[in-house]
């Protein structure tokens, strides 16, 4: 089934949503990855605002290629969730609702996720180019030194999108090749 | 006694400057073919799909002039340089000067840090991933092999046991491949070094991954080990980008070396879709 979806996102926008499912997610999304997070991290532990507000907030694993003049972005496909695990229950449970990247998370991101009713979707890996045509802006608000690490404010469009984790426990890493293998009689 | 061919280093630099452009850009014939043909063969619909978004990608990548993967990668460079060669000017000054150049000029990204813990950008993608193997002849033939770290990051290597046999090395493969699950972007290709010392054993699974996916090992031992372990990969379900499906690696290669009595070293490293890697002769 496919969602349509608008950030910010709230809890009910998302409980619909099933691992397998299909999103098309429009509005704004914030880019930041392993040296950003690290970041977030220190200014959380200072007690100090974050570049930007997590309620509700969507977060893309990405760092992008550079722009091409007249162009809003280069390819921007995701990077590997995992190197943010350590740091994204916290992020969580402070409100950031939705994630985009690829690959398996940790048991204790899954249980953010579940409690706090949020969404991890997956951008098709190593599908940069595809992926750059659904962004229509993009502006560095925090930590222009960290170069491709930098911490972006992208407008997307029609983002295509699927669902990973869901806030009720499912998770496509497991059912998708479990419904393959079944329908083949390999299970 | 062979005369000696003269090579100017900026030769050298003009050409790593392109190969980095097109490697980048476009996907070697037979890592395009290999996709063909699974997207050909795949039964299961979403994995299908999946396959068919890999495909448009690379159709928008050579339309708008775009990088196929945004992880444009460590730029390894693999110079096979003849003894009759002499270069004029500084071989990995000239290798940087042409992956500092490429990676500018094309608007690929920068993604080397210049200290492991300190963590800070070089901002050009230098330095270079440079290996030098010295040849007979006067030749010079330069590779450029961008390695995206999604996949680099779920390679492993192991010293088994000399008793553990190929029925180790197959256990070990196999588990490096459940162990990446989808976070080496698959459908992936794997590189495979059995053999050597530790360091050449890593270097062996590096140099299997430049080696085109419809070239097969020589040896039909180990070429058949390429095909067990190539369908055994296949059936465990992964699938493109792990959603599941019959589409989980595109090929299979092992080099094998010579190794220590006491000794049984694998490597595995772990390539994507964009299998990237550009030649040419000087």
């Amino acid at each position: 089934m496919q969602h349509i979806l608008h950030t910010p996102l709230t809890k009910q926008a998302l409980a619909p949503l099933k691992a397998g499912d299909t999103v098309l997610l429009s509005g704004v999304v914030y880019t930041a990855r392993d040296a950003a997070h690290a970041r977030m991290a220190e200014l959380l532990d200072k007690g100090e605002p974050l570049p930007f507000a997590l309620e509700g907030a969507a977060v893309y694993y990405v760092g992008p290629t550079p722009e091409r003049p007249g162009c809003a972005i280069g390819a921007a496909g995701p990077t590997t969730s995992g190197r943010m695990d350590a740091y994204t229950p916290r992020l969580l449970d402070l409100g950031l609702a939705c994630m985009i990247g690829k690959g398996k998370r940790s048991q204790a991101v899954k249980d953010a996720v579940i409690r706090n009713g949020a969404v991890y979707l997956a951008a098709i890996g190593g599908a940069g180019a595809l992926m750059s045509g659904s962004v229509q802006s993009c502006e560095i608000i925090a930590w222009s030194d960290l170069g491709c690490e930098a911490v972006r404010k992208l407008t997307v469009q029609d983002m295509p999108l699927t669902v990973l984790l869901d806030a009720h426990g499912g998770d496509l890493y497991e059912s998708g090749p479990a419904a393959y293998l079944a329908a083949r009689g390999q299970n | 006694m062979s005369s000696i061919r003269e090579l100017d280093a900026a030769r050298i630099t003009d050409a790593v400057e392109a190969l980095c452009i097109k490697a980048n850009t476009t996907l070697p014939t037979d890592v395009k073919a290999a996709l063909d043909a699974a997207e050909a063969a795949e039964p299961w619909p979403l994995a299908k799909q999946t396959l068919g978004l890999l495909q448009q990608n690379l159709c928008v990548a050579a339309q708008k002039e775009l990088p196929i993967c945004q992880d444009t990668g460590m730029a390894c460079v693999f110079v096979e340089l003849g003894q009759d060669v002499h270069i004029h000017g500084d071989l990995t000054d000239a290798v940087n000067e042409g992956v500092r150049r490429g990676y500018e000029k094309a608007y690929l990204r920068k993604s080397i840090t210049a200290d492991p813990l300190q963590r800070v950008n070089t901002g050009d993608n230098t330095p270079a991933f440079l290996t030098v193997h010295l040849v007979p002849g006067d030749g010079c033939q330069i590779t450029v092999a961008p390695k995206g770290a999604g996949s680099e990051n779920m390679s492993r290597m192991a010293m088994l046991k000399p008793a553990d046999g190929v029925q180790g090395v197959i256990d070990f493969v196999l588990d490096t491949v459940k162990q990446a699950g989808a976070n080496p972007c698959p459908p992936i290709v794997l590189g495979i070094g059995i053999g050597g010392s530790f360091d050449h054993c890593a270097a062996l699974a590096k140099k299997a991954l430049l080696r085109p996916l419809d070239a097969p090992n020589a040896d039909p031992y180990y070429a058949a080990l390429e095909k067990q372990l190539l369908d055994a990969i296949n059936a465990t379900g992964v699938g493109p980008q792990g959603f599941g499906g019959a589409t989980t690696c595109l090929g299979v290669a092992i080099e094998q070396r010579p190794t220590h009595v006491a000794c049984l070293p694998v490597a595995v490293n772990i390539s994507c879709h964009v299998t990237r890697r550009a030649v040419c002769r000087l």
